[in-house]
């Protein structure tokens, strides 16, 4: 009897943490979302800032974060589907070149999200965009500043792990028998790769870029040396511009505005907005994969 | 870059000369690109590679330039030395601006240390025990809702988790337990676990369901009750896996940057006291690289601060990785 009484105990121990976990991401979501639906307005989402950025919208703020995060994707996807690909069709998981890939792309998924700032402003920004000027603009500082492109890159680095263990794990899922048959038909293996099994897989690239741009759209320390800007009046129209981010502008909001007070319900709206962005596109991904596993388990 | 290979491909299909070149161009199409592909494999190893040189590189001027040993040492940067007066002595002071900058490493690393301790006290105990719930007593229509919500967590941008922390957890925290300051370890440390909660929960959780079912049997078989079995049986041959989840997580929280910066008060004191505001490697990085001057020792000593940020979570992450591997060998008897 009394192991039976110490059991409840220790079960009902667990289950009470799991209602602590969930009570507390409940208090994140319903304090911004309850605050922040107050101020949410057509005229918020399209307008500028205005009168210090206590009044006004965020829309400079959200067009920099989606072309940041579409530049990001143009680079990320096809790198990450390659190597992807690279994983699952190519490697012979005995040789030293999977160990050392699969390794370091392991390790560049922990890499802290401050380092790949710093990355970026030593590689991308005074490497590269120092390089760029010598060659093209005669030494003219034009591409050796933080910029949208150096940004995008830096992200599409730190995004890197998240596309190519999305894609590997849905070109596993692609049954071993379309490829013999694409070979039975008499097709080399690339054709095999890019015109079966690729296709196949492509719920696998949808989810992967769709992941990769919601923790673009939410990461923060990366792009703060690297072309996040405080306020501009103009929006990025060239690669070398800087541009303004929705992250980037809740911290500058809420760590070095001169009256806290006065920008809270703004601050709580722009970050209504950040969250609705990230997890919507979380959302989208994730009911893309649950429609993966449907059909891939009926397929069997 | 699939696009233009795959019309190529149907361009020379459609239009076949003979069999023998068809062959031969399908031959060489197929060569061409299962090089890329490895190739592309090699930007992965670089891109680490590439990482540690330029962060290393900027950094490299701290242990080699005269220039900057006027200013700061390996020396000044980590052993005491006489900032205060003989009364009140201040061997470790983090002060890179003024007319004598002080660079010791040492309140940012204990801060780093506070912040992270709190972080793994409160996230440890609640994702460990969330997962054994998850995957030894919830029901199956329950698991499947628990597991998604609580990853949702991961979902949440960290500088969302900041600003709740700054604006939010922060007076209740201060209401509750009287503290002198808003912003402190404490308070950092509690969101800093909001974000390592999901990471540990979902490799404990992985771990755990990859113990097999006959174990649980074979302990039931024998009369344990449910919950023996999950403490006695499950949890010791998982607990590789737990101990991954906790090293990822501590790795996780030692890098993480904005939540600090925001919620931590980011002040650079060495002192034990976690009631007391913190400065972090991370958001000394953030707060101070924006307004350096470019290539001053203070500029050198922040890219270092990158460096040790990188090789702390470089030896964490080999340390799961390698606990990881252990379970799986112990489970399937098998190397992957």
């Amino acid at each position: 009897m009394k192991s039976r009484f110490t059991d409840k105990i220790f079960v009902f121990l667990c289950l009470f943490a799991v209602l602590v976990v969930i009570a507390m991401l409940a208090a994140v979501l319903g304090n911004i979302t309850y605050h922040g639906w107050d101020r949410l307005s057509w005229e918020f989402i399209s307008a500028s800032p205005t009168h210090g950025m206590t009044e006004g919208g965020i829309f400079p703020a959200i067009y920099g974060t989606v072309l940041l995060v579409l530049l990001m994707a143009i680079f990320v996807v096809p790198l990450g589907v390659c190597v992807a690909i690279y994983f699952s069709e190519y490697a012979d998981r005995s040789s030293r070149l999977y160990r050392w890939t699969r390794a370091a792309v392991d390790n560049l998924a922990g890499v802290p999200s401050i380092v790949f700032g710093l990355f970026g402003l030593g590689f991308f920004v005074q490497f590269v965009g120092g390089g760029v000027d010598q060659v093209f603009f005669g030494g003219n500082l034009t591409f050796r500043q933080p910029a949208i492109l150096w940004a995008s890159l830096t992200m599409a680095v730190l995004t890197l792990p998240v596309v190519i263990i999305s894609v590997e794990e849905t070109l596993r899922a692609v049954p071993q028998s379309f490829r013999d048959a694409s070979y039975a038909l008499g097709a080399t293996k690339s054709q095999t790769i890019f015109r079966v099994v690729l296709p196949n897989a492509m719920s696998g690239v949808l989810t992967g870029g769709i992941l990769a741009v919601s923790r673009g759209a939410g990461e923060v320390a990366p792009i703060l040396f690297v072309g996040a800007a405080y306020f501009l009046p103009h929006l990025p129209t060239k690669l070398n511009d800087q541009f303004m981010q929705l992250g980037y502008h809740v911290f500058v909001l809420s760590t070095q505005s001169p009256d806290v007070e006065a920008t809270k319900p703004l601050l709580y709206s722009t970050v209504f907005v950040l969250l609705a962005l990230t997890f919507l596109l979380n959302l989208v991904a994730v009911a893309i994969r649950a429609r993966l596993r449907v059909t891939a388990g009926s397929g069997r | 870059m699939g696009a233009p290979l795959l019309s190529a491909m149907s361009a020379n299909t459609t239009a076949l000369p003979t069999v023998e070149t068809s062959v031969a161009r399908r031959r060489a199409w197929d060569w061409a690109i299962e090089k890329f592909i490895y190739l592309s494999s090699l930007v992965a190893i670089a891109i680490i590679v590439l990482i540690f040189l330029f962060v290393g590189r900027e950094a490299l001027p701290v242990l080699t330039s005269p220039q900057v040993h006027e200013e700061v040492t390996l020396s000044t940067m980590f052993l005491p030395q006489n900032y205060g007066t003989p009364e009140a002595p201040l061997p470790y002071v983090w002060q890179p601006v003024g007319l004598h900058p002080k660079y010791s490493v040492m309140p940012l690393l204990l801060g780093s240390l506070k912040a992270t301790l709190i972080a793994m006290l409160f996230a440890t105990p609640l994702a460990l025990l969330a997962a054994i719930y998850t995957t030894e007593f919830a029901p199956r229509r329950m698991r499947e809702v628990i597991k998604p919500v609580i990853e949702m967590l991961a979902g949440i941008p960290s500088v969302v988790l900041g600003f709740f922390a700054l604006i939010v957890l922060a007076t209740v925290l201060q209401d509750l337990f009287d503290l002198e300051y808003r912003l402190n370890a404490i308070n950092a440390g509690i969101a800093l676990g909001l974000a390592v909660i999901p990471i540990v929960y979902t490799i404990c959780e992985d771990a755990l369901t990859a113990v097999p079912r006959s174990y649980r049997n074979a302990s039931l078989a024998l009369g344990a009750s449910p919950w023996q079995t999950a403490w006695k049986v499950v949890l010791p041959s998982a607990l590789p896996g737990v101990f991954a989840g906790i090293v990822l997580g501590f790795g996780r929280a030692v890098g993480e940057t904005m939540i600090v910066l925001m919620a931590s008060g980011n002040a650079a004191i060495t002192s034990w006291n976690f009631a007391e505001p913190v400065r972090t490697l991370s958001a000394s990085i953030a707060a101070e690289l924006g307004e350096v001057v470019f290539g001053s020792p203070h500029y050198h000593v922040l890219f270092f601060l990158g460096v040790l940020l990188f090789v702390i979570t470089f030896a964490f992450n080999w340390v799961g990785t390698i606990a990881v591997a252990r379970l799986r060998k112990r489970l399937t008897g098998a190397d992957r």
